[in-house]
């Protein structure tokens, strides 16, 4: 293959590096209002009364709205598939008010000046309530979140609101109960994952004009602008044909962004005054008024023979929703079907769950979404359990862990095409020289102990998100590519691209990616689920297929020939008997002008009737000091099993990126409230990053297997690769002190007290 | 207030208001390099040099800089292109939104430390955070950049 496996530089990196305007704020016009938000002080309360009266009278405000200016219509902004599974429970603003942060007022002005003024010119009366934050009280609570009327569930997600339940269920393979009452070995456990700030270096921002047409354009730093396009005419009341939603360079979102927090306000603004307004999410909007990680708790049971066979798995996970559903259905889904099926060869397994409403944050979509929250808990019990039964932590995985060609009966009872799990284990004991070193060696000063963790994840939403592309021949022989996709820095506009160039045996350079708008794209549900590579690229193949089918029929009457006397080597088209030759530079003119006159265009869309999971293992070697308990990742090392790897160097930084959020999950990143539901960690001074400091070594391998229904055999990787770092870390710190901190993040202090969850 | 700062080699006369980051007054004049992460000084975005010396522009008022020399990204379009193309041979740049003030403190550091070790580069650049990457592809393309003269690229 000539450009498909190849370290193709991404098709915006000179701009990117040279510093050019090409993010939302850099491109917004300098007229633009200002917009800011009056934030909720209180966790829970209703509104008996605004003044804004004052607020309005300062020079340069142009308007100031309350819930009694907007549409009463509820949406979600979650940014899904309709009908979306996140309940419809929230309105523009509301005369209640659900978390600290939690949007009052609307503010547009001339200047941040007036707007900043204005912010604290507003009066506004509120009856406090008690809020609810403990999320392991809030079923069946006194206090209810939610309690309005037309409060609304578009599908089947096991909701009872009345009860604070966004969403319940289970999913039950075999006797679970009877087969652990059989078992030799029983350990019963809890984990406690946080809800981590996905804290991409962009926050949220959009801006919004009145183009020629009277329409609305929203230019926003989204994974989603055909969702987006849904939520602001599902908000705003008007018809999505009145809406255009542009995608410029993102500054990153890592599932952030798949939730639309700020657009219905600019878009709100904008439509109602006819004037462009921009609203720019500080840092602390960003962390304590958009969204998060599901923070879950995790009840897992396991059973296994004294040989190390696991003869059944229970998992029962409570998440915190916060104050609105975005995505609490889905997440959770994933923290059972996305870590149970590493072990498929068990008796019987049962996953349950609920989902819960709070007067905390919103959670929302994050790199592994319920998956990476699932598997700290599964990944975790194999450990303890591996350290129960005196057993080597990777041997256990080799007797139990998921081969090929299995049907996996806790994920969806799909089948297992392609799957090198075994051999990342077997590359990555190799890569960290495992079998030569102890779990446990004393360094003096220091212990360092070693950690395994295995992962999956999906590859797109199955049966349901569609990737659409446009491939148009230009004159000169060129190729533009339309796609829906949002490359969001990870380099998806190449890596199709790239495919494009493998189809249609051209350079890379020849194809031209654009992503326009949601006028000018062809259908893409947006980047997110690990979806880009594996199911908008299976488009790129089939609309390649049927653009290479165009040219050799239109070549045909040109000729005059039939079009199976035709070859098209990507350079030429040429008759078998070459009786006639040209170049695809002349043939594409003569398609531009008299000669053939015919445009040559092919679309195509994809859904995948299967989400074929990557797999990955991660090793972890941590030092922690005797003195102080202070925790270092000394080396981590991992292989990833993404099938075919169509940009090496792209799918090597994904996961270079992805561990070293998983490190800051483990180590670092915790999100804690007040006893009043203030959110304490609201910067970077007190949520804290991973820096290059904190993380010397992360090193990484891939193990292809081939998957079938990928393009060129890909599957994805965007998402697992965050998954291994907690359990792995948690278990090498227990190998080298003998403490296993199951609620993250594990800190020196609950190292060196020994006494967590003891 | 009246200042004369000097942004990539050109005189700007301006009327500040005292309370105005250099950040923003930077932007307001075009350079749209300059990149805002954070409140708090904690991420390294917003990094310009001040008279060849790098500064976080987010926590400079613009009015301290009247008579000194600022240069953002803008103003060194050939040296970013240059050590760039390193980035871009490893993906490093990602969503390219830190990659301005890291490239600023890159150049700096180029200038400021001699043969630095891996402990050395790490030290000087903890202050500029990314989110994408995992550092690991900046510090490959750090190292290729510093020795791009040894192998007769």
């Amino acid at each position: 293959m000539n450009s498909v496996g190849k370290g193709v530089i991404k098709k915006d990196a000179m701009a990117l590096v040279t510093g050019q305007p090409v993010y939302c704020d850099d491109l917004a016009p300098k007229d633009c209002l200002i917009v800011k938000l009056l934030r909720s002080p209180h966790a829970y309360a209703k509104i008996r009364s605004i003044d804004t009266s004052i607020a309005k009278r300062i020079p340069g405000i142009e308007a100031v709205y309350t819930y009694e200016d907007v549409p009463t219509s509820r949406f979600t902004l979650a940014g899904q598939s309709y009908p979306e599974p996140s309940p419809y429970d929230r309105r523009i603003l509301e005369n209640v008010v659900r978390y600290v942060g939690d949007e009052v007022a609307i503010v547009a002005g001339a200047n941040e000046d007036c707007v900043d003024r204005a912010l604290k010119a507003i009066k506004v009366d509120y009856e406090v309530l008690e809020p609810l934050l403990d999320f392991e009280k809030s079923i069946d609570n006194a206090i209810v979140v939610h309690e309005e009327d037309d409060y609304k569930c578009l599908c089947e997600i096991g909701n009872d609101v009345k009860r604070n339940i966004v969403s319940s269920g289970e999913s039950v393979v075999g006797d679970v109960d009877a087969v652990l009452n059989d078992c030799e070995v029983v350990l019963e456990r809890d984990y406690h994952t946080k809800a981590n700030a996905q804290a991409m270096m962009e926050t949220m921002r959009s801006y919004c004009y009145i183009d020629t047409y009277g329409r609305l354009n929203c230019v926003s730093s989204t994974q989603i602008p055909f969702h987006v396009r849904r939520i602001l005419s599902n908000a705003l009341e008007i018809p999505k044909s009145k809406i255009n939603v542009i995608k410029p360079r993102i500054g990153g979102g890592f599932g952030a962004k798949q939730t639309a927090c700020c657009e219905i306000f600019t878009a709100f603004v904008t439509w109602k005054l006819k004037k462009p307004s921009k609203i720019v999410y500080t840092r602390e909007e960003t962390f304590a008024a958009s969204n998060s990680r599901h923070e879950m708790k995790m009840h897992v049971r396991i059973g296994a023979k004294k040989d190390g066979t696991i003869e059944a798995i229970d998992l029962y996970t409570l998440s915190n929703q916060g104050a609105y559903g975005e995505h609490g259905p889905t997440t959770i889904g994933l923290a059972g079907h996305k870590s149970l099926p590493l072990y498929n060869h068990v008796k019987a397994s049962r996953f349950t769950y609920d989902v819960v409403y709070t007067n905390t944050m919103r959670a929302g979509a994050y790199r592994g979404y319920g998956a990476t929250q699932g598997q700290f808990a599964v990944e975790s019990i194999i450990n303890e359990l591996a350290d129960e039964l005196n057993m080597d932590p990777c041997e256990i995985r080799f007797k139990n862990m998921t081969r090929e060609n299995e049907v996996l009966s806790q994920y969806y009872n799909e089948e297992l095409n392609a799957c090198a799990l075994d051999r990342c284990l077997e590359k990555a004991m190799e890569m960290i020289d495992y079998k030569n070193k102890p779990l446990r060696r004393d360094m003096g000063d220091f212990v360092r102990g070693l950690g395994v963790s295995l992962s999956m994840q999906g590859s797109g939403i199955s049966g349901l998100d569609v990737g659409s592309v446009e491939i148009k021949l230009q004159d000169d022989g060129f190729y533009t590519l339309s796609i829906g996709a949002t490359d969001m820095g990870t380099g998806c506009d190449t890596i199709l691209a790239q495919m494009v160039a493998e189809c249609m045996d051209c350079d890379v350079d020849q194809v031209v990616t654009s992503s326009l708008d949601t006028d000018h794209a062809p259908y893409d549900t947006g980047s997110y689920a690990s979806s880009t590579t594996y199911v908008t690229g299976m488009a790129v193949v089939k609309a390649c297929e049927k653009l290479r089918n165009s040219i050799l029929e239109a070549a045909a009457g040109f000729f005059n020939v039939d079009k199976e006397d035709i070859e098209f080597d990507g350079k030429k088209i040429y008759t078998l008997d070459h009786t006639h030759e040209m170049s695809l530079a002349d043939f594409a003119d003569t398609c531009f002008n008299g000669g053939i006159a015919k445009a040559l265009i092919a679309s195509d869309s994809h859904m995948s009737p299967t989400s074929p999971p990557p797999f990955m293992v991660g090793i972890a070697e941590v030092d922690v000091d005797k003195l102080t308990g202070e925790i270092k990742v000394h080396d981590y090392v991992s292989v990833v099993d993404c099938g075919t790897v169509i940009n090496p160097n792209l799918a090597r930084v994904q996961a270079e990126g992805g561990i070293v959020q998983g490190i800051g999950m483990a180590l670092s990143e915790d999100i804690t409230y007040s006893n009043e539901g203030k959110m304490r960690n609201r910067n970077f001074l007190q949520y804290k990053l991973p820096t290059r400091v904190d993380v010397p070594s992360v090193r990484v391998e891939f193990e292809s297997s081939y998957e079938d229904n990928g393009p060129f055999g890909a599957k994805s990787i965007g998402e697992v690769v965050i998954n291994t770092p907690t359990s792995a870390i948690a278990s090498a710190i227990k190998h080298a002190t003998g403490v296993q901190v199951r609620t993250l993040p594990i800190t020196a202090e609950k190292v060196l007290l020994g006494k967590e969850d003891e | 207030m009246l200042v004369k700062i000097k942004v990539n080699g050109k005189l700007i006369q301006d009327d500040v208001q005292p309370q105005t980051l250099l950040l923003d007054w930077l932007r307001d004049h075009g350079c749209y390099s300059v990149k805002r992460g954070c409140d708090t000084a904690n991420c390294g975005l917003c990094t310009v040099w001040k008279d060849g010396t790098p500064i976080l522009s987010c926590s400079t008022l613009a009015v301290r800089c009247d008579g000194h020399e600022i240069t953002t990204l803008e103003g060194l379009q050939k040296e970013a292109g240059e050590f760039g193309m390193f980035m871009a041979k490893q993906g490093a740049e990602q969503c390219g939104f830190c990659s301005p003030g890291f490239i600023m403190n890159v150049l700096a550091m180029e200038k400021e430390l001699v043969n630095p070790s891996d402990d050395e580069i790490r030290a000087y650049l903890a202050g500029n955070l990314c989110r994408c990457s995992g550092y690991m592809s900046q510090m490959r393309a750090i190292k290729a950049y510093l020795s791009r003269g040894e192998n007769h690229e």
